[in-house]
């Protein structure tokens, strides 16, 4: 089986599509290989937010803790899906949880080392920028479909 | 019970008699009834259509058929307690007698999904409209390309026919599962079912979808399938409306230009967003 470069791994992501090959490269040197366990947490809301992930395979559900009724499934994540923002934005601490459901194979990013190259290089930050935005517009459309709770009422029967 | 005398074809408007044969609850407030004629006879329909159903001295409702179309002597619906008529239909037992007035209404156009892959969505109790049309289409699975059933509920434990979707898959039908809030134990998707549209595998060429849910849900939906290629023309949904005579009489359905009872409730999306992007509508 041949082995794949990180590039070659981000490339096909929707976060990522349409990057040049040096943008690529560059992004690739912040991300490495993470595996995570069915079970195992990816990450805890209040803890410092240093990386994120993009899923390669597998699936990651994000969790609220709701007091007197336990960790409650907010959605739930997949291949070519990215996890987590909060490395985007100060105070850079998750807001949610987050578990793998399945083993799951991920590329992790630093955080800290991809918003460093943002600053050094504008065009890459504004490329980056760009396609998260699309992506964060996505899940908040859902979001606000979700917040409608559209089951909740007399449907068609 | 004694059959009903022989007569005269008493119409549209007069409800004939059909027994609870058999019931089953599918969750904390929706029941499967199926109901086999006091008389003689059966009734066919075609995926899609919909009965009033009265329970007598309460109230009469329309609700979608949601039994094999290849088996038209047992007549089977999914009903929803949400008011006063559906509880007592909820309530009745085996044995007991209610009214059935119809089918009625444009079915699925399943003859026309020949050929294509299709994408079968459904939201909530929507999924009830569209189980003659999945019964069908596995019915004669040969005919059709890839065929997708994207479903989203509530919670966990509000999905219907789950012992079902087993057998569905069994014989060819890719099932994705979707609901909005669940607990860590659930390990399936968790999220609007639109967004089960994105990462379903179908050929947008070749693809036609039959949408059945709350009118916000279809909307998003439709969109996502517009957004992977599947242009309104391939998209048919059931609408539902204030639906009381049944036969285009009373005009309480009216949507549009058009009667939901008669003309619908399933129609072309193409035909229905210029209706649905008027508010007072």
């Amino acid at each position: 089986m041949a082995i794949r470069t990180l590039e070659e791994l981000i490339s096909g992501a929707p976060a990522f599509t349409g990057l040049s090959p040096a943008q690529l490269e560059l992004i690739a040197g912040c991300g490495a290989n993470r595996h995570f366990a069915a079970g195992q947490r990816v990450f805890t809301e209040g803890e410092d937010a240093e990386s994120f992930y993009l899923i390669r395979e597998g699936a990651v559900a994000l969790e609220v803790d709701a007091p007197g009724r336990g960790p409650l499934v907010i959605e739930t994540l997949h291949e070519n899906d990215v996890v987590g923002w909060s490395w985007l934005f100060e105070p850079y601490r998750w807001q949610f949880d987050a578990r793998a459901t399945v083993p799951t194979a991920t590329v992790a990013f630093d955080g800290a080392c991809l918003r460093g190259k943002c600053e050094d290089d504008h065009e890459l930050g504004y490329q980056l920028m760009r396609r998260f935005a699309a992506l964060l517009i996505d899940r908040l459309q859902a979001t606000r479909l979700q917040l409608l709770d559209v089951y909740g009422h007399a449907g068609a029967a | 019970m004694p059959a009903p005398p022989e007569g005269p074809d008493p119409g549209p408007m007069v409800p004939v008699p059909f027994a609870v044969e058999s019931k089953r609850q599918e969750t904390a407030d929706t029941w499967t009834l199926e109901l086999s004629p006091a008389g003689d006879g059966e009734m066919p329909f075609a995926p899609g259509q919909f009965t009033m159903l009265s329970a007598f001295g309460t109230g009469e409702v329309p609700i979608s058929i949601s039994g094999d179309p290849d088996r038209p002597g047992a007549l089977v619906h999914t009903v929803r307690d949400v008011g006063l008529a559906t509880a007592a239909i909820c309530r009745a037992r085996c044995g007991e007698v209610l009214g059935v007035r119809g089918p009625f209404g444009r079915p699925w156009p399943v003859a026309e999904l020949v050929g294509s892959d299709v994408v079968v969505i459904a939201g909530g109790i929507g999924l009830a409209p569209l189980r003659p049309a999945i019964l069908s289409l596995l019915a004669r699975r040969e005919r059709y390309g890839h065929l997708l059933l994207l479903y989203g509920g509530r919670s966990p434990e509000q999905l219907l026919y789950m012992d079902e979707l087993q057998q569905w898959r069994a014989r060819g039908l890719e099932v994705a599962v979707s609901v909005d809030s669940a607990g860590p134990e659930w390990l399936g998707h968790v999220g609007v079912v639109p967004r089960l549209v994105a990462r379903a595998s179908f050929h947008a060429g070749r693809a036609s979808a039959l949408v059945c849910g709350p009118e916000v849900m279809m909307r998003f939906a439709v969109a996502a399938l517009g957004q992977a290629g599947v242009p309104a023309e391939r998209v048919h949904a059931s609408m539902e409306r204030n639906m009381q005579c049944g036969i285009a009489h009373c005009g309480h359905c009216q949507l549009g230009p058009t009667l939901v009872c008669r003309d619908g409730p399933v129609y072309r999306w193409s035909e229905l967003e210029r209706w649905l992007r008027i508010r007072e509508l």
